[in-house]
Parts: C-alpha cells; structure tokens; sequence
C-alpha cells in the first residue's frame, strides 16, 4: 500500500500524479523534453538510459516501463534492452552507448565521480556534449523519479502485461494522465 | 573546470539551466511550486529539506545555496548548522525532524522510507500532502546535486556569492529571472 492516499489501482508515478497534478505536469513536461524532444540520441536510446539508470536504483516500476517503451522503439532489435540491463559491457550496442552508459551509472552512484576520463572517452566515441549533457540530466532526472515512485511506495505491477500496455502510451508521449 | 562548456559567469546549477532551456523551464516551475507555493510547511523548512539532502549528497554548490536561503528565511544560521549536524536536538518541531528524517531517507534511496517512519510522521499531525512534498523536494534535490556534480559545474569558494544568490531566491524565486531572457 502507499505511504499516502492516492487513487486505488493507479500504478507507479500516475497515482502520484493524480494526488498532486500541479507538480505533476512539470515532472511530465520533463520526461517529455528529456526523451520525446528531438535529439541526436534515438528515443529508444534515452529510453533505455532511463530504464538503465532505474534498475541500478532497484525502481522495478521505473525500469519495467521504460524497458518496455524501450522495446517497443527498438522493434526487431529489443533483445538489447534486456541485454544491457544485464551486462551493458559486453551488450551489442555502440561504444558510445556504452560509454554514456558508464556516465549514467556515474551519476546514480555518485555523480562527482564523472572523471574528465569518462568524459573524453565518451567524446572519443563521438558523443557530443549535448549528448553527455543529456546523458547526466536523464540519469539526474531518473534518480528523482525512481525516489519520487519508491519513496512513496506506489503501486508496482508484477505481470509484464501491464508493462507492454504503459509502453504503447508512453510511446505516444508523456501527458498528464487525466 | 565543467565537462561541457558553460557561461562563465554562471556557476553552479545556473550556468547549465540556462545550457538547455527546455528541460530547465520544468525544473524551475517544479521548484517554486515546492519551495514556493502555497504549503501548510514554511519556506524555511522546505528550504531545509534541501539543504539536508545535498549534504547528504555531499553536493558543495546546492548545500551552501540553499543554507545561505534557509538561514534568511530563518534570520539566523544556528538551525540550519543543528540539522546538519544533530538533528535529534535542533530546534525544530518534531514533525519536522520526521519529514528531515524521511528526506535524508529517500536520499539514500526511496525504498527506505519504511512504513513505521510514514506512521510516526502521520502521528505527529502530518499530513499526506507534506509527506508527499517531502519526498517530491527531496527526490528533486537528488536532481539537481546528481545535474550539478555530474557535469563538475563551477562551485565559487566566496561566501558572498552564496549570500547573493540565498537572497535572490528567497526574494526572486525559483523561475528565470528577466535579465537572463534578455541576453547581453
């Protein structure tokens, strides 16, 4: 059960939403910019930074979902998701990817630990600093929602199906749910 | 010297939220509806809470602002130091000891806010919607630390600019200001 009274059933961050709407539509208008906007990183990508970061917080709510949204953009090649969350290292992925990955789990475990090497590395691979900007502020932001979701113990789904259905809205974009 | 380039003159959070402007917008009107809204908490012990969860980051820049901020609202410096220091006898109220301790909680992480604090807090006379916003502050402060130190933004050693930038957050909020939109 929640920690306070929000709707019966809502999952995750749209209960917490529907409790307070007004500091639910800049928290949506983030999510929004941070991974619908458009950026030379793919909307599966920050996707999967999203869900990346999440898991590293242990927010099951937080990495299902974006895991599932990740599968989705990704179409035939959504093995990866799962692939990094277990072993990014050693995932089919860009070293790019990799190395903004090893940046995003930075920034959960203690973001004054980004060296300058991390960072030249990540700039080796092509990363722009655009790109590495959004990197850290995706990490940043997702570290906020996983303690927003887990902090006020809102409803986590267990079956992937609900998952799979979030995916499909979440796709389309993050708007306040009504 | 900061992993991406900067303004110079803008330290801190200030230089990056004005880096990109469209994911800053939603920061900074989710920080004055937390920190400056309309809340049956003041402005103080909102301000407290941030102070408690960057220095439980550890986040230099983000600790001193917003002591700087909760020691004018306050009118003296002793309180803030008591919370950093000995929450047990700082001279706040003992819900706000509660809500400082959830803060410091979900700064380590959100699964450590256990139901036996929520019950202790809610015994007090808190509210959900505090208990709510508690977390919201601390979790967005998890934000702004991460944003600030992961992308080694200037941290000014001078008192003074620390001072400068409490007043204008208590005085001017937490939106951008008018002499950023219209740029040099």
């Amino acid at each position: 059960m929640a920690h306070i009274n929000v709707p019966e059933g809502v999952p995750g961050i749209r209960s917490l939403v529907r409790f307070r709407s007004e500091t639910g539509k800049p928290l949506y208008e983030l999510a929004q910019a941070l991974l619908r906007s458009p950026s030379t990183l793919s909307e599966a990508d920050r996707e999967l930074i999203a869900s990346f970061v999440s898991s590293k917080n242990d927010c099951m709510f937080c990495m299902s979902s974006h895991a599932a949204a990740a599968r989705y953009l990704y179409k035939d090649d959504k093995g990866i998701v799962d692939f990094v969350l277990e072993d990014y290292l050693n995932a089919p992925i860009s070293a790019k990817l990799k190395a903004l990955l090893s940046i995003a789990v930075r920034v959960q475990q203690d973001a004054r630990t980004v060296s300058p090497d991390d960072i030249s590395q990540a700039k080796n691979e092509g990363a722009t600093e655009q790109e590495i900007h959004d990197t850290v502020l995706i990490a940043a932001s997702f570290c906020m929602f996983n303690r927003y979701v887990d902090g006020l113990a809102s409803l986590t789904p267990t079956e992937p199906e609900a998952y799979e259905a979030m995916a499909e809205r979440m796709v389309i974009g993050y708007y306040l749910p009504k | 010297m900061p992993h991406i380039s900067l303004e110079e003159h803008l330290p801190g959070i200030t230089g990056l939220l004005e880096y990109r402007l469209d994911t800053a917008y939603p920061i900074r009107d989710l920080t004055q509806i937390l920190l400056r809204g309309e809340s049956t908490l003041t402005q103080a012990e909102r301000e407290l809470i941030a102070t408690v969860v960057s220095a439980g980051n550890e986040c230099k820049f983000c600790t001193a602002a917003h002591t700087a901020a909760a020691d004018i609202l306050l009118g003296e410096c002793n309180t803030t130091q008591m919370v950093l220091r000995d929450l047990e006898n700082a001279p706040v109220s003992d819900k706000m000891k509660v809500l400082l301790e959830i803060a410091r909680n979900v700064q380590i992480s959100g699964k450590r806010v256990s139901p036996s604090i929520i019950e202790k807090a809610k015994s007090l006379g808190t509210t959900d919607l505090e208990i709510h916003d508690t977390v919201l502050i601390a979790a967005l402060f998890c934000l702004y630390n991460k944003y600030v130190d992961g992308l080694a933004s200037i941290t000014p050693n001078d008192p003074a600019y620390y001072q400068t930038l409490g007043n204008k957050i208590v005085n001017q909020g937490y939106l951008r200001s008018p002499h950023l939109i219209k740029k040099p």
